[in-house]
Parts: structure tokens; sequence; C-alpha cells
């Protein structure tokens, strides 16, 4: 037993999928993190329509707070690192920014306490989503030379072409999309795991021993990584989309 | 058994020494963005954008070897 402390007071599944599989009650395969994909597309889409959807001279609260999260991804991040082109690629960055950012934030939602970005299968999609866009960019731009450019970079001796085209094509066209997957998958769910081991620990020593006051300690530390987990929702959900951005600037500008 | 506590140690030594580069890699990032912050402070937003992206880098290494954890960490089970 992995946590013994934990055991005693937890049911501790054999399998974690049984938290989230529900093969009996909806069809299609249409699980808890389904749903979850769901809502956070509804509430993508409505926090970019909503408190916008009429032109107002002067904007509501929350239409100040959707302007300047869409600013921010449109100039901070968009038009700072693409360059004048970036109108082009907005379609996927605005909203990817806002549904990873709601995917990440579910970890801290009350009531639901599960990054859906944690399940591989999602951050794998998104890579797989931005492989396909920044390869495509690329084709589109320069044809067949992109594919050449991007392997042999300038100024290499011949002989050394050997050894660097090789590396060149794993570290663009596998690493990439590979590392933006992990780096997201890996946060959130190390962050899920800290979060669960001290809660649970919280609860099974409160459940245990409420006499004693042991538990105030774990519980401490739970609300302190809470905190932390939001920044860390809210700067992944950055990182992917800055990532994304840079993978299409080197698409467009590869290097002659 | 055997292989399993095999598999649990390695684990662990998976990780820890995964995280020391990213560790002192993430350092100098750091320090030499605030170097920098300090030096021009009208380019600090360009150099915080730059840090991030240093930072996505380096730290991907170290979630390699989280990843690896987790891996050897089931096959330990």
């Amino acid at each position: 037993m992995r946590f013994p402390i934990v055991a005693q007071v937890v049911e501790v599944p054999s399998d974690v999928n049984v938290l989230f599989d529900w093969p009996d009650v909806l069809p299609l395969g249409i699980n808890r993190v389904v749903l979850l994909m769901f809502l956070a597309t509804a509430a993508t889409f409505l926090f970019l329509y909503l408190p916008v959807r009429k032109a107002r001279v002067v904007p509501t609260k929350m239409g100040v707070v959707v302007e300047s999260l869409v600013d921010f991804v449109r100039n901070g991040i968009a038009r700072d690192t693409i360059g004048s082109q970036s109108a082009k690629y907005e379609w996927l960055l605005i909203p990817m920014f806002f549904w990873i950012l709601f995917l990440n934030l579910f970890e801290v939602t009350p009531l639901i306490n599960f990054p859906v970005t944690s399940r591989m299968a999602i951050p794998a999609f998104l890579a797989v989503l931005v492989w396909v866009v920044f390869v495509f960019v690329g084709l589109r731009k320069h044809g067949l030379s992109y594919i050449k450019n991007s392997l042999i970079p300038p100024g290499v001796p011949k002989a050394l072409l050997i050894l660097v085209i090789p590396i060149e094509l794993i570290s663009t066209f596998l690493i990439r999309p590979i590392s933006l997957a992990v780096r997201l998958f890996a946060n959130m769910i190390a962050g899920h795991i800290m979060l669960t081991v001290f809660f649970l620990t919280s609860a099974s020593y409160f459940v245990l021993e409420p006499k004693a006051v042991a538990f105030v300690i774990p519980l401490a530390f739970a609300i302190v990584i809470t905190g932390f987990e939001i920044f860390v929702a809210v700067l992944q959900a950055f990182i992917f989309t800055l990532l994304t951005a840079v993978y299409i600037e080197s698409s467009i500008h590869v290097e002659h | 058994m055997e292989a399993d506590a095999a598999a649990l140690i390695g684990a662990g030594l998976a990780y820890g020494l995964a995280a020391i580069g990213p560790g002192v890699g993430i350092g100098i990032v750091v320090g030499n963005a605030v170097q920098a912050m300090v030096r021009q402070p009208e380019m600090a937003g360009q150099v915080r954008t730059t840090m991030f992206l240093g930072i996505a880098f380096t730290e991907a290494l170290a979630l390699f070897g989280l990843l690896l954890f987790f891996i050897l960490f089931g096959a330990g089970g």
C-alpha cells in the first residue's frame, strides 16, 4: 500500500481510470473528461462572446477583462512573436489560449478539482494540431525548400551534414510536439498529485486523529500550493500559446 | 520483488538526476534575465517573454525525468 495513512480513510482505486470512465451511463464513450472538455469549450465561447457582443462606448466590467486578455494574446503573444503576419494565426492562438486556460483552471475549481490537461490525450492532440499548422505554414510559404532549409542550418560544413541533418530532423519535427505536449501534461499532473497528496493527508489525519492538530500542517501546504497552481495554470496556457507562436514564426522565417 | 525495488530506486534516481541540470539552467536563465531587466528597464517586457521561453525549453528536460519517474513508479507497482 503506497499511502498507508490515506488508505485507512479513503478507498484508493487500483486503476485510476475508474474515476473517469462511466461506460454504462452515457453513449459514445462520453466520460467525465469529455464532459469537462465540452464545458471548457462552452466557457471559452461564452467568455469571448457574451461580454462584448454589443459594441459599447464604455465597456462593461467583464468586457474590459475580456478585451485586455484578448489584447494580451493578440499583441503580447502573437504580434510580438510572429510580427506583422500575426493576424492570420489568431484563429488558432486566441481560442487555444482560453481553452487550455479553462481546462487548467478546473484543477482548482471547487467540485471539479481535476485538470483535464493532465490526461495525455488532450495535450497530445493540441501538440499534433500545432505540428500540422506549423509544417503546413512552412510548406505553403516556402514549398519543399522549407524542409531543406529547416534541416540544413546555414554555414555548416559539408562533412558535418551527416551529423546535423538527423539532429535537426529529430529536434524540429519530433521533439517539438513531444516536448510541447509533455510540458503541459507533466506540469498539470505534478500539481494535481501535489494537491491530492496534501489534501488527502490532511483529511486522513483529521478523520483519524481530530484532537491532534497535525492535519493543519498539510492543509496549510495545500492552500499555499493551490495559489501556486493558479499561477501555474495561467503560465502553462501562456507558454503553450507562446511556443505555438514561436514555432509558426520559425516556419515563416526559416533560415536560408 | 527485486525487480520492483530496482524500478522504484530507478524512479527516484531518474527524477532526482533529471532535476539537477534544469535547476541550474533555470537559475542561470532567470538570473541573467533579471540582470538584463535591471540594466535596461525599458526592455523588461521583451526580456520577460524571452525568459519564459528559455525557462520552458530548460524545464522540459526535468519534465521528461518526471514522466520517466511515473513510468518506473508504475512498473514497480
